[in-house]
């Protein structure tokens, strides 16, 4: 192999052999970027430098793509630059080498890098809204690098951006290119970053995370994208990200890191199948199961009353001021939603299809205009501020990031301990020993208490986030996105701590979430919402099997699975072929999901409002197919 | 390493369980750079001289350090280390003097502009949507006046005096910490933990006092050094045009008015310069500590000028 | 976006109304009447009477602001109360002075404060920066008239060039003459808007040059003088007209300070000594035009913000 050869003597062979391009293609065939023992340090304030990567040793071949894996400071992103010969501000290359081609860019002037930048080695970054120019048209910026490099004339590179807009199946590809960046959709934006990425016929793509920020539809249709424009232009490429679903549809290989350090290496199915390395075998477990029926909790039936705790009841709600007393926008229409005490709905769908806002109705911070809302059998009132102090303390609300969720300049005890004394003390207990307990539910050490939320780390602050909701003794709390923005381990474990309060303490949660794998995993009931009406509700084992309402189809369908050659079965559906492509819209006439739809009925479902058909005992359904058709 | 053996396990420990790891590196130290270190001795210098001026002078504000031998512009001799001024008065003792005055007018201001203010903004941004416009809207008339024009008709109104400067300066630059302070709280209010604390049934003191006030205090803070530069800057310039602190008593920008004349029969320059340059170090002091202190808190906060 | 930009002038509008009123009530609450101050204190009471009925001041405060209000706005700004010469003639040439001086010191000052600006924000953490941020950080902190004295002393007495006062006629003067003759008082508002320009300028590029698309033109090997002058420069002409817009408002209040300090015969001399002499029949009027350039321009401002958001431009 050719790894044994001195790097010195490979350029100068290569040098010296320029005619001979057999000899070329053999050096070119094998490794196209290498990092050798590569250190990076972040450079303090006081001048002192800390050790981000560590002796890290990868390859990347040709034609291969290669997964670095791994959560948040683990410095994936930070290797992967190294390959463009770039440190982010405050961050230097600290020896070992990264070879590009048998170059070591690590050791480059900025302007001897620059014809290497776009021809050689391209770059995409995990939100293309933010790394495309504003002012510029989508075209100009696809096309500059090879022009302004010389490698292509401006025609031919509007040929190949032409070519790469059909081959990433983009809308009108003939004028998509004399738009400005915001008047195109978020997964159209990631995929013309794609085509920027490769208008230099790049031997070598990075892909920082590309797909994490969008929906599960949404990435079903980047990814495939992607895929098969790296195997049809040939290039090799390294894949940032910290999801091994879809690591296993993309990868050939797979790098694990840690701490700046490789954990395990190896080919994708030995790293999925079969992971040696107790890091990697914890993130396999976190993986959480495929949505199937039976998996919900059923020792949860204890704390069940009479009466449900929380019950909305045909509750349409929106934003903004309208006619008529109206609001402007309409998110939620009709909706009918019953939380059992001890029990947990799930509330899913993609973005902008209204989950937020239903929690929001819960809490009292967004009151409706129609319907109305029931606590533990009796009205509910619709604004906070007409809420007893009792009601308030009944329904907890936890916010999704809790950077945000927890104020800078408060202690944890405070945080904890405020709303423990405002709600009165019911068991006598002193507040330090209320917010200690607290502490100890969470499996936080004690002395967190005299800590800021700042000196915590992402999953601690979530942890007392949700001890904040607990130190009010609800008996519902609401739970928005509250693992979205946790690394996947992390977020598994607050998922095994809520599954512990639920049992111990007889609280109902509604847990909200973009993720269908989550909620399967946690709730009894589920709620499918689709621009803001319901698509589905009801057992989870019974809206996780047939029949089904085509979104729901469509949901399950995309959710990745950690298998090899799922995507291409995937994207092979009918849901897939129809669905994975649009955009919620809210509408208020006939079914918001028309345009997404397989089974659409021509002038009746965007006309006419879907019926509700009941499936089953508590099984719903909104569509105006019959039951039957839907299996 | 060959393709047969192309799966690398790093050694591991069985008893190491990857923990979560620490979301950022502990914050630094705030240290002042030597350009912070410089302005700070400046201000402290000013500092001493304004508090205890007045009893350390060599002579009073109006005391002539020679009456037997009058003569106005005099130059720097003992007994008068900077020379006279234009009615031969000691130039270093009504430097002295002019300390306590200037910086005693402009931080007093600065005080009660922010106390105005930060009220004013802090209660508009959480009152309800209608107060909050009326307020914003009549600020944004008195912002878009030019400052020195508006002392000017208040002073053509009422007639000069301290409490009048004071006064005068203290409101036209609250209107600027309302802003500031209105769209820290706006920033704030809308935050996750304010609306938990709201969602709670916390009512609008505890809002106020214990949600948004703690996080607005610091960059409010940062801002006072600059408003202190604008207030001074202000006064002097009030002072200069003959309009702020009145003859005889001693005030830099008065100062620099009165011996405007030396400049033109180029006796000395010590009269006028020396008052100038006062002001400008102070001002240039002060705004070396912001520059500091704001480039350490995120983002230079003098860019905001 | 134009409905935006008419809203905006609708608030100019309100907001010039508003000024008016600020400095119509302003000027009211000042001790003594106009009518006794025109006829001097020996007047009868009737004489002063009539002089009241003559110029309107026993109307109510409405009818009498109405009158002012579109008096001014058809050019006539009323009489002088300690000359008795009608405002405008008053203003004649002094108007001409002061327009001259502002304009030349944009002409000059402008363009070669965000030159020095955009270099500092090219080359970030370089000496040259460092060396123009100390520069501009103590110069925007210090009176005007200290920087007018450092100039005088330079000019005047180092290198014997210019005055160190501005008087007498400026008649019969060719272009050049005249930019001598007002030299010192040029530079000095030069100095006093180059410091913000400098600062606000660099701030301003600086804030586009640190966005995720300048790192991303980096990455795909973009040549830097282009990424400064295609993807930062274009992205930053906004905010630069912006805080030009800005700082041409601020130049309406440091050339009060600088013409009092050179005796120079423009406007701001005519207003000062206005508030002097207590006639606030010209403190009205001359408020009114300084106000009225100052909101003109922060309207510009405001406009430019607008205009450099490509949202605002090309709506979807």
């Amino acid at each position: 192999m050719a790894t044994h050869l001195n790097p010195e003597k490979e350029k100068g062979d290569a040098a010296l052999n320029k005619g001979d391009v057999a000899l070329n293609d053999v050096t070119l065939n094998d490794v196209i970027f290498e990092t050798r023992n590569l250190n990076i340090n972040a450079v303090r304030g006081d001048g002192s430098e800390l050790p981000i990567i560590k002796s890290v040793s990868f390859k990347v071949r040709r034609g291969e793509v290669v997964a670095l894996i791994g959560e948040s400071g683990s410095g994936k992103t930070t290797i992967s630059l190294s390959a463009l010969g770039y440190c982010k501000p405050g961050l230097k290359f600290a020896g070992g080498e990264a070879l590009l081609l048998g170059q070591d860019v690590s050791r480059m002037a900025t302007d001897d890098l620059r014809p290497i930048r776009g021809e050689k080695v391209a770059y995409l970054a995990q939100s293309a809204a933010a790394t495309f120019n504003p002012s510029l048209r989508l075209n100009e910026q696809v096309t500059e690098a090879p022009v302004l490099h010389g490698s292509k004339t401006q025609a031919e590179a509007n040929a190949k951006a032409l070519e790469l807009y059909k081959a990433l199946e983009l809308p009108s590809p003939e004028t998509i290119g004399t738009r400005f960046p915001h008047q195109v959709s978020g997964g159209q934006l990631q995929r013309l970053m794609a085509a920027m990425a490769l208008c230099g016929d790049p031997d070598l793509l990075v892909l920082d995370e590309p797909t994490t920020a969008l929906d599960v539809t949404t990435q079903i249709e980047v990814l495939k994208a992607f895929k098969s424009v790296i195997k049809e232009e040939g290039a090799a490429a390294i894949y940032v990200t910290h999801d091994l679903a879809v690591v296993a549809q993309i990868a050939d290989h797979i790098v694990v890191l840690y701490n700046g350090e490789v954990k395990e290496a190896g080919p994708v199915d030995v790293i999925i199948n079969d992971p040696q390395h107790p890091y990697t075998k914890k993130l396999m477990n976190a993986i959480k199961p495929l949505p199937e029926s039976g998996q919900g909790d059923d020792d949860t039936s204890d704390h069940l009353r009479d009466d449900a705790a929380l019950k909305a009841i045909s509750v349409s709600a929106g934003y903004g001021v309208g006619k008529d007393g109206k609001p402007a926008i309409t998110v939620l229409r009709d909706v009918n939603v019953s939380i059992e005490r001890g029990k947990t709905v799930g509330i899913i769908g993609e973005s902008g299809c209204g989950k937020s806002t239903l929690a929001r109705v819960f809490a009292g911070l967004l009151p409706p205009f129609e319907g109305e809302l029931k606590l533990d059998g009796n009205p509910l009132a619709a604004s906070l501020s007409d809420r007893s102090r009792d009601e308030l303390r009944k329904v907890q609300f936890v916010y999704q990031m809790a950077d945000t969720a927890l104020n800078p300049k408060q202690r944890i005890k405070h945080i904890l301990g405020r709303p423990a004394q405002f709600y009165g003390n019911a068991n006598g207990l002193s507040v330090k020993d209320q917010v200690n307990k607290l502490l100890e539910m969470v499996e936080l050490p004690v002395q967190f208490a005299d800590r800021y939320p700042h000196e915590l780390s992402g999953g601690q602050k979530q942890r007392v986030n949700l001890a904040r909701a607990l130190a009010a003794n609800p008996e519902v709390v609401l739970c928005d996105e509250v693992t979205s923005a946790l690394d996947t381990i992390v977020g598994a474990n607050v998922i095994e701590l809520l599954k512990r309060l639920r049992r111990e303490t007889g609280v109902s949660f509604v847990f909200i979430s973009h993720d269908l794998s989550t909620v399967a995993s946690f709730a009894d009931e589920i709620v499918v919402l689709y621009a803001g009406r319901v698509a589905e509700q009801g057992p989870v084992d019974k809206v996780l099997s047939p029949p089904y309402h085509p979104y729901t189809r469509l949901l399950i369908s995309s959710v990745p699975e950690p298998r090899i050659g799922w995507l291409e079965e995937a994207v092979a559906t009918d849901e897939a072929a129809s669905g994975i492509a649009g955009n919620v819209e809210l509408t208020s006439v006939g079914c918001p999901f028309v345009s997404r739809c397989p089974m659409a009925i021509d002038g009746v479902c965007d006309t006419q409002a879907p019926p509700r058909r009941t499936a089953d005992q508590k099984h719903l359904i909104e569509c105006h197919r019959e039951i039957n058709e839907l299996v | 390493m060959n393709s047969s053996n192309d799966h690398y396990v790093a050694p591991y420990d069985d008893a190491v369980s990857f923990d979560e790891l620490p979301d950022s590196a502990p914050s630094h130290k705030f240290r002042l750079s030597f350009t912070g270190w410089l302005g700070t001795i400046i201000v402290v210098f000013w500092t001493i001289v304004a508090v205890s001026g007045p009893f350390i002078a060599p002579f009073g504000e109006n005391e002539l350090p020679f009456p037997d031998a009058y003569s106005e512009f005099q130059a720097p001799q003992p007994g008068a280390w900077l020379g006279t001024d234009v009615s031969d008065r000691d130039i270093l003792s009504r430097i002295m003097y002019g300390a306590s005055r200037t910086m005693g007018i402009s931080f007093l201001a600065t005080v009660l502009a922010y106390m105005i203010g930060v009220v004013f903004g802090i209660g508009s941004a959480v009152s309800s949507p209608r107060v909050d416009m009326i307020l914003s809207r009549i600020n944004d008339a008195f912002l878009s006046l030019p400052t020195i024009m508006l002392g000017l008709v208040v002073v053509a109104a009422v007639g000069s005096s301290i409490p009048v400067l004071i006064l005068t300066a203290g409101v036209i630059y609250a209107s600027v910490i309302f802003r500031l302070s209105r769209s820290l709280g706006m920033e704030i209010k809308v935050m996750d933990f304010v609306e938990a604390a709201q969602a709670r049934g916390e009512g609008r003191w505890w809002i106020i006092t214990k949600e948004i006030w703690p996080n607005a205090a610091m960059p409010l803070l940062t801002d006072f050094g600059l408003r202190l530069i604008y207030v001074i800057l202000f006064i002097s310039s009030l002072s200069f045009l003959g309009l702020g602190v009145q003859p005889p008593q001693a005030d830099w920008g008065s100062m620099v008015r009165e011996n405007l004349g030396a400049l033109q029969y180029g006796t000395s320059i010590i009269p006028v310069i020396a008052p100038a340059l006062a002001i400008a170090t102070l001002t240039v002091g002060i705004n070396l500590i912001v520059d500091d202190v704001s480039a350490h808190s995120g983002g230079k906060l003098s860019n905001r000028l | 976006m134009f409905s935006l930009i008419l809203k905006r002038l609708g608030v100019g509008l309100i907001t010039v109304l508003a000024v008016s009123m600020i400095i119509f009530a302003g000027t009211k609450i000042l001790p003594g009447d106009a009518a006794q101050i025109r006829l001097g204190q020996q007047a009868t009471e009737a004489n002063v009477a009539a002089m009241r009925e003559r110029l309107g001041l026993d109307k109510p405060f409405i009818v009498q602001y109405a009158n002012w209000l579109t008096n001014f706005a058809k050019g006539d700004l009323g009489v002088s109360l300690s000359s008795d010469v009608p405002i405008t003639s008053l203003i004649g040439d002094r108007y001409k002075n002061t327009l001259f001086v502002s304009s030349l010191t944009a002409l000059i000052g402008v363009p070669i404060s965000l030159m020095l600006g955009i270099m500092a924000a090219m080359f970030p953490g370089s000496l040259y920066d460092r060396i123009l941020t100390f520069v501009s950080v103590s110069l925007v902190a210090a009176p005007e008239f200290f920087t007018a004295t450092l100039l005088v002393l330079l000019f005047v007495f180092a290198l014997g060039i210019g005055n160190a006062v501005v008087v007498g006629s400026t008649e019969n003067k060719g272009l050049f003459e005249l930019i001598a003759h007002f030299a010192l008082p040029i530079t000095t508002l030069c100095f006093v808007i180059a410091s913000q320009l400098i600062r606000m300028s660099r701030a301003a590029v600086l804030n586009v040059m640190s966005s995720p698309y300048i790192e991303m033109a980096v990455l795909k090997g973009i040549p830097r003088k282009r990424i400064i002058f295609r993807h930062a420069l274009l992205n930053a002409i906004g905010p630069i007209v912006n805080v030009v817009a800005l700082n041409l408002a601020y130049l309406v209040t440091g050339v009060i300070v600088v013409e009092v300090y050179f005796g120079y015969p423009g406007l701001a001399t005519l207003i000062v000594q206005g508030v002097q002499t207590r006639d606030f029949v010209l403190i009205q009027g001359l408020g009114m035009i300084f106000c009225l350039t100052y909101v003109v321009l922060m309207l510009i401002a405001d406009i430019a913000a607008y205009a450099s958001n490509p949202r605002l431009r090309h709506p979807k």
